[in-house]
């Protein structure tokens, strides 16, 4: 009998049924498509942050070099006091490739690695180091002293760099050229940059290559410099020298990701580089993702001095068109779902209860029979439950269509990491590159003691200008997933919507007494 | 079966009173017929609904087979409609969007009767009305005589002890009227239960036993025969 009359009295009122119905499923679609949009933009803000890290890369641990410390180890190689009549003696040819950490992450031990990789809620932990091989080659011209203060560094004009006395100045002709190298930790290659990568050419690293002088190279800088598997790569160390690297394997990684130029292994990064048993950067995999916010806040306990950073951290520094998407979804999309369910709720509570009011005599003669309240509520109710499953099942369908519609006319999102983080960044002023690989650095190398770093006709600002002005930007598409969370929460938000239209009326039809209800002559 | 002691029933309208029963004292025997006139408005349709437990007097008693309905809790009062009385109502109060079959079932629904027995007794009920064709139509397919015999139907299948109709016979034609109310005379005498139909009817009225008169709340009875 319930579900005869149920369905009997559905029909009877289709349009206003479908009518509810329609309100419910509006609200409910709306809900997943929004649900589904955060989430795709949550996914496309990893996979962003993911290739700028590695994939299994929940945290990074970098420490900021000790206020005054020396700069980056680049020079000529010599020393040259200005303003004074000391000077290299032209004709000096210059050679020089150097390896070094660029003085803006500072180096750690590789005992805090296996401390951090000891604690709890650590699944795996890795040590890298980022460095910089630079090369400088040129000969010494004759320098020209005069009393006028003029003069400078060809290409700039302005001031020497010392200003006043007798600056001297010289027509520079050097070379310089430089490229990322990242010591890779072999036994722990699902860590760190290289993990996004995949091999186009060669082969990967393998345990035998732990001391080996064996390298892998970007693909982008592989075809600039036309490298290729079989042939070597120059790579400088701390005494200004070089040795050549076998290349056995060309790596492409995503557009954007952190990526260097080239690839060595750690413990021969550690000795080239004279940072033997230490590394700059550790990578992070927590046992879960609940844990990252707590081992993030016990390793920076453990590390004195150290800046840990998880993706909430990058996230916030994440411009662009996903960031936009992102509070769009969060904010603008989150508060209209609610706005229209809360509608679609009133709406179906109020039309719920026109019809009980419209069936007053029908309920009362239902009470004169001996029909309890309560169950006469329960048709109410079960009524007003399949009208919000059935507003439900459609609102599923609508939030598929709605989710796979973002996917497909959704613009390519944008992000882009802040192109230089302020001076007083922990772990020191960064600026990141276009061409791949992180420049880190205070500014401008200087080779000259005392020599500036203003950057105005310098001779080397072209060579580090590009890297610094640039930033790395990641398109991404959009995909809007649907998940059964999201349709389980849709489905029993329609009963929801059900119960609470049905509640209303079927206190309308409770408070009924079947004399005062029969004695409504319609 | 009945014994109404000094029965009121006052509705507050607006900032006045009114007092629908005043002082009503009533006995109705087992298996009696009565028949209660007067003009509308008197009292009489409050008078059944107070008979049926589906209201309760201001003051007085209503003892129905030795209990006292104006002390009974709503539950009881449900239970004992359930059981024990039938309705006919003017306007039939058919359910629309039920068949006749299904509208006579909703009378055993309370019972707990099972699925199969609800059907059969329904069927066996209209049919003895000589509706056994008509069993899947639904109100609106049947004529005003053939909807009170639903009805009828709906408010005998139970087997009642009292039978209360309130103008069974308003929205009928002549010649339907007869039927309906020979009808009811013929299950009255079958069935021996009692039964109190409230009629301008006087046609009607005359066939029962005793005749009530509703003048302004108050009620007179005298015997027809």
């Amino acid at each position: 009998m319930f579900f005869t009359y149920l369905w009997r009295e559905l029909r009877r009122r289709m349009r206003q049924a479908i009518f509810i119905a329609v309100g419910l499923a509006l609200g409910i679609g709306l809900v997943i498509t929004v649900t589904a949009a955060s989430a795709g933009v949550k996914n496309a803000q990893a996979s962003v942050l993911h290739s700028l890290y590695g994939v299994g890369t929940d945290i990074t641990v970098t420490k900021a070099p000790a206020a005054g410390a020396n700069g980056n180890g680049f020079g000529f190689g010599f020393q040259q006091g200005i303003g004074t009549r000391t000077r290299p003696k032209a004709g000096t040819k210059i050679d020089n490739n150097t390896l070094s950490a660029g003085g803006t992450l500072a180096a750690m031990s590789s005992s805090a690695v296996s401390n951090v990789a000891k604690m709890r809620n650590v699944a795996a932990a890795a040590g890298g180091l980022t460095l910089t091989d630079r090369t400088i080659t040129g000969t010494v011209p004759a320098i020209n002293f005069n009393n006028n203060g003029g003069g400078g560094f060809n290409g700039g004009g302005g001031a020497s760099a010392n200003g006043g006395g007798n600056p001297g100045s010289f027509r520079a002709d050097f070379k310089v050229n430089s490229f990322t190298v990242n010591g890779v930790d072999i036994g722990n290659g699902e860590l760190g940059p290289l993990s996004t990568g995949k091999i186009s050419s060669g082969r990967t690293f393998a345990s035998a290559d732990t001391s080996s002088h064996v390298a892998l190279v970007d693909s982008s800088y592989a075809t600039q410099y036309k490298l290729k598997v079989g042939g070597t790569i120059a790579v400088g160390n701390s005494k200004n020298t070089a040795t050549d690297f076998k290349i056995v394997g060309i790596v492409s990684e995503p557009a954007g990701s952190n990526q260097a130029d080239v690839y060595i292994p750690l413990g021969v990064a550690q000795s080239l580089a004279n940072l033997k048993n230490n590394v700059n950067t550790i990578y992070v995999t927590a046992a879960n993702s609940q844990a990252i916010d707590s081992l993030a806040s016990a390793i920076s306990k453990a590390v004195p001095g150290s800046t840990v950073t998880d993706q909430n951290t990058l996230a916030s520094e994440v411009t662009g068109s996903i960031s936009s998407a992102a509070s769009l979804a969060n904010n603008l999309g989150k508060w209209l779902a609610v706005a229209v369910l809360v509608a679609a709720f009133l709406l179906a509570s109020l039309l719920t209860m026109s019809a009980v009011s419209r069936r007053i005599r029908e309920f009362g003669t239902l009470k004169a029979l001996g029909w309890k309240s309560r169950r006469v509520i329960g048709q109410v109710m079960g009524e007003s439950i399949a009208i919000g499953i059935l507003g439900g099942a459609v609102g599923v369908g609508i939030g598929i269509l709605g989710a796979k519609l973002v996917g497909k006319f959704a613009p390519p999102l944008t992000a882009t990491l802040g192109t230089t983080t302020g001076t007083a960044t922990p772990g020191g002023q960064r600026f990141f590159s276009g061409a791949g690989g992180a420049v880190n650095g205070g500014g401008p190398p200087g080779g000259f003691p005392g020599g500036g770093t203003s950057g105005n006709g310098n001779p080397f600002r072209g060579a580090f200008s590009a890297a610094r002005d640039a930033a790395p930007t990641v398109t991404t598409h959009l995909n809007a997933p649907i998940t059964i969370s999201a349709v389980i929460a849709a489905v029993v938000l329609a009963i929801l919507g059900g119960l609470i239209a049905g509640s209303f009326g079927g206190w309308r039809a409770a408070r009924l007494r079947p004399a005062a209800a029969l004695s409504k002559v319609a | 079966m009945y014994k109404l002691t000094g029965v009121t029933k006052d509705y507050p309208k607006g900032r006045a009173t009114v007092h629908a029963l005043r002082g009503v004292d009533l006995d109705i025997e087992d298996g009696e017929w009565l028949a209660i006139q007067g003009p509308t408005g008197h009292g009489k349709s409050t008078l059944l609904q107070i008979l049926g437990g589906l209201d309760r007097p201001t003051s007085g008693s209503v003892v129905f087979d030795g209990r006292d309905l104006a002390m009974l809790r709503e539950t009881q009062m449900t239970k004992m409609r359930a059981t024990s009385v039938g309705f006919i109502f003017q306007t039939f109060n058919l359910i629309p969007t039920l068949s006749a079959q299904e509208n006579v079932e909703t009378a055993l629904v309370p019972l707990g009767v099972s699925d199969r027995s609800r059907r059969a007794r329904a069927a066996e009920a209209l049919s003895s009305l000589g509706l056994g064709d008509r069993l899947r139509h639904l109100p609106g397919e049947l004529s005003g005589g053939q909807q009170q015999r639903v009805a009828i139907a709906r408010a005998l299948v139970k087997e009642p002890k009292v039978l209360l109709a309130d103008e069974p016979t308003g929205n009928l034609d002549e010649d339907t009227r007869g039927e309906i109310i020979g009808l009811l005379e013929k299950l009255w005498q079958e069935k021996g239960l009692s039964m109190v139909i409230v009629t301008h009817d006087s046609s009607i009225a005359r066939r029962a036993q005793r005749l009530g008169t509703m003048k302004n709340g108050k009620l007179t009875v005298k015997q027809t025969v």
